[in-house]
């Protein structure tokens, strides 16, 4: 099968493209940043997805199947940029599938879409609202996206769309939200609160992807991997030390005293668990993680130190 | 032993026949650690403090999913906390019993934690679903926040139950097993309810007792559990019919309070529609 990756360059994406190139499909990627090192056959375009030239490589290179991973978090994209690069990424990514013949397009979204709030669910099922946009703005393009997605569903019926709501990924990449938190040797937690966090080792995640491809998945579903556990034992078992703060405090002291640069909502997603149920994934796909947490946290320390 | 570590209580907590990993910890989060600790304090309270006594635990089914529901009172929930030591200490083999809890709880910070480390989740629908079809044990106060809001003189009385158990009892097929909870009011009596102040931390009410403090006195206090009932009907079925199982269970409570608070304090009984 001919799959074609928007943001391949991404760690969990190069790793989706070298298992999907490994298992014999044909890999194809398009992304801004060059993958130095990509192995020989697997064709990347650097360019925009947003732009005229990507659309020409799904006119003259018509992919089977579309994994779009090009989705930025306001970790990586700070500015403006991020909700064009999102939102019209995607509907891009889409209108070129229906009208180049795709067969199926998996967008990775990920759990955050759900929000963290006090009086939420522990276990969010598919069908839970996105709580993100009023507590973190900062996630609203993200949630626009996943829902822009869905809509695939209906305005593109022929397409089998599927978006996958992934949790925290982590492992020898050190890459991605969760991992960023951890890096730092102290890190914070807001006094008082210590909500689940729930994660999954990449290599799980990556083969997740793929397993969505093989089984033509076709409708909204939550990805997870080991039981969650509460935040200050996994700080702990990374090896790291926590500082809990007040949380007025807190606010203040984002990007100083060696703690990490976040934006004042996070706060909610130090105090309130953001977890979800993924049963229907599982009996649907048979999907099972190999990794559990502390092999997952060890193949993190491993790299991360 | 020290107040927060009692090797008897662990001991139990570990005959507890939920899924903890090897790290101790279930998927709802519960920690064993924090189990011991927290119940090691209400094991003191329960045995030395209070002596609470229990009629008819063997009510409670040993396993499988089960909805306890019972009278509320006493300003803060030291009724709910005695009811769950008893599931703990007194059950063959123990049980966890899981309350369904205000919401302001998760904006407290501390209270957070330590709700979500014991397994009291905050009362949503789903979260009752959840913890019943997960064959767990779900702690019910239909009377909800009015309950513990009585005051002295009503502290036998029945007040408004909600009928989303019934709705609920009714989808997940679980039976019901009320209870009667005797000396909540006298311990912790509540002359008034302060509910302007209340509303700048969220909480539904602050309970003044005739010592100010909402700090329970040292009164016996008596925990009946009555005969499992299974409700017949559907979830879907109107108001009415659900209003008419709701007002069946509350009259096995009320004749449950009457056993318990004896027969010269039945006058005080009444259950208000």
């Amino acid at each position: 099968m001919k799959v074609l990756i928007p943001g391949i360059t991404g760690r969990l994406a190069r790793t989706v493209a070298t298992k999907l190139h490994d298992a014999g499909h044909q890999v194809l990627g398009i992304d801004r940043r060059p993958w130095l090192n990509a192995p020989k056959d697997i064709e990347v375009f650097q360019i925009d997805i947003r732009k005229r030239a990507a659309e020409e490589v799904f006119r003259k290179h018509r992919p089977e199947a579309v994994i779009h991973m090009a989705t930025v978090t306001h970790l990586t994209v700070r500015n403006e940029d991020r909700f064009r690069i999102n939102l019209f990424g995607t509907r891009a990514v889409f209108d070129h599938c229906a009208h180049y013949g795709a067969k199926r397009c998996i967008f990775v979204g990920r759990h955050t879409y759900y929000g963290a709030a006090a009086d939420s669910s522990l276990y969010h099922g598919e069908e839970d609202p996105p709580f993100a946009m009023t507590t973190f703005p900062e996630l609203a393009d993200l949630v626009a996206a996943d829902l822009y997605a869905g809509s695939a569903l209906w305005r593109y019926p022929e397409l089998d769309t599927c978006v996958l709501r992934m949790c925290y990924t982590l492992g020898p990449s050190v890459s991605g939200t969760l991992a960023t938190f951890l890096k730092a040797q102290r890190v914070p937690m807001v006094l008082g609160f210590d909500p689940l966090y729930q994660f999954i080792h990449e290599d799980d995640a990556a083969d997740a992807i793929c397993l969505s491809l093989e089984k033509k998945l076709r409708g909204v579903y939550n990805v997870a991997g080991p039981q969650p556990m509460p935040l200050s034992n996994l700080i702990r078992a990374a090896g790291r030390t926590t500082v809990p703060v007040p949380e007025i405090a807190l606010k203040l002291a984002f990007g100083r005293f060696g703690l990490p640069q976040l934006p004042p909502g996070a706060v909610a997603h130090l105090k309130y668990p953001v977890v979800i149920d993924d049963s229907l994934f599982r009996t649907t796909t048979g999907f099972n993680h190999k990794h559990d947490e502390d092999q997952t946290i060890a193949a993190f320390r491993s790299v991360a130190g | 032993m020290s107040l927060l570590w009692d090797e008897e209580v662990a001991k139990r907590v570990d005959r507890l026949e939920l899924p903890f990993n090897r790290r101790g910890l279930d998927p709802y989060g519960i920690s064993k650690k924090d189990l011991t600790r927290w119940f090691s304090i209400l094991s003191w309270l329960y045995k030395n403090y209070f002596h609470v006594t229990v009629e008819g635990i063997g009510n409670v089914p040993p396993r499988g999913r089960c909805m306890l529901v019972g009278n509320h009172s006493g300003g803060v929930a030291l009724d709910g906390a005695m009811v769950l030591a008893s599931m703990l200490l007194e059950m063959e083999p123990p049980r966890l019993a899981q309350a369904m809890v205000e919401k302001f709880l998760n904006l407290i910070p501390f209270s957070a934690q330590w709700t979500s480390r014991t397994g009291q989740l905050t009362g949503l629908p789903e979260h009752a679903e959840r913890i019943l079809r997960d064959e767990r044990l779900l702690l019910v106060f239909p009377e909800g926040a009015r309950g513990t809001a009585k005051l002295y003189w009503e502290r036998h009385s029945l007040v408004e139950f909600g009928s989303g158990f019934v709705r609920m009892a009714l989808a997940a097929d679980a039976p019901i097993v009320p209870f009667a909870f005797i000396g909540g009011g006298d311990a912790i009596p509540t002359v008034m309810n302060l509910y302007k102040i209340a509303k700048l931390f969220g909480a539904p009410y602050i309970p003044v007792t005739p010592w100010l403090l909402p700090l329970p006195r040292r009164v016996p206090l008596r925990i009946l559990y009555g005969e499992p009932i299974r409700l017949h009907g559907s979830p879907s079925d109107e108001d009415a019919a659900i209003e008419a199982l709701v007002e069946s269970v509350k009259q096995r409570i009320a004749a449950l309070i009457i056993r318990g608070a004896g027969a010269e304090r039945h006058h005080e009984t009444r259950a208000l529609p």
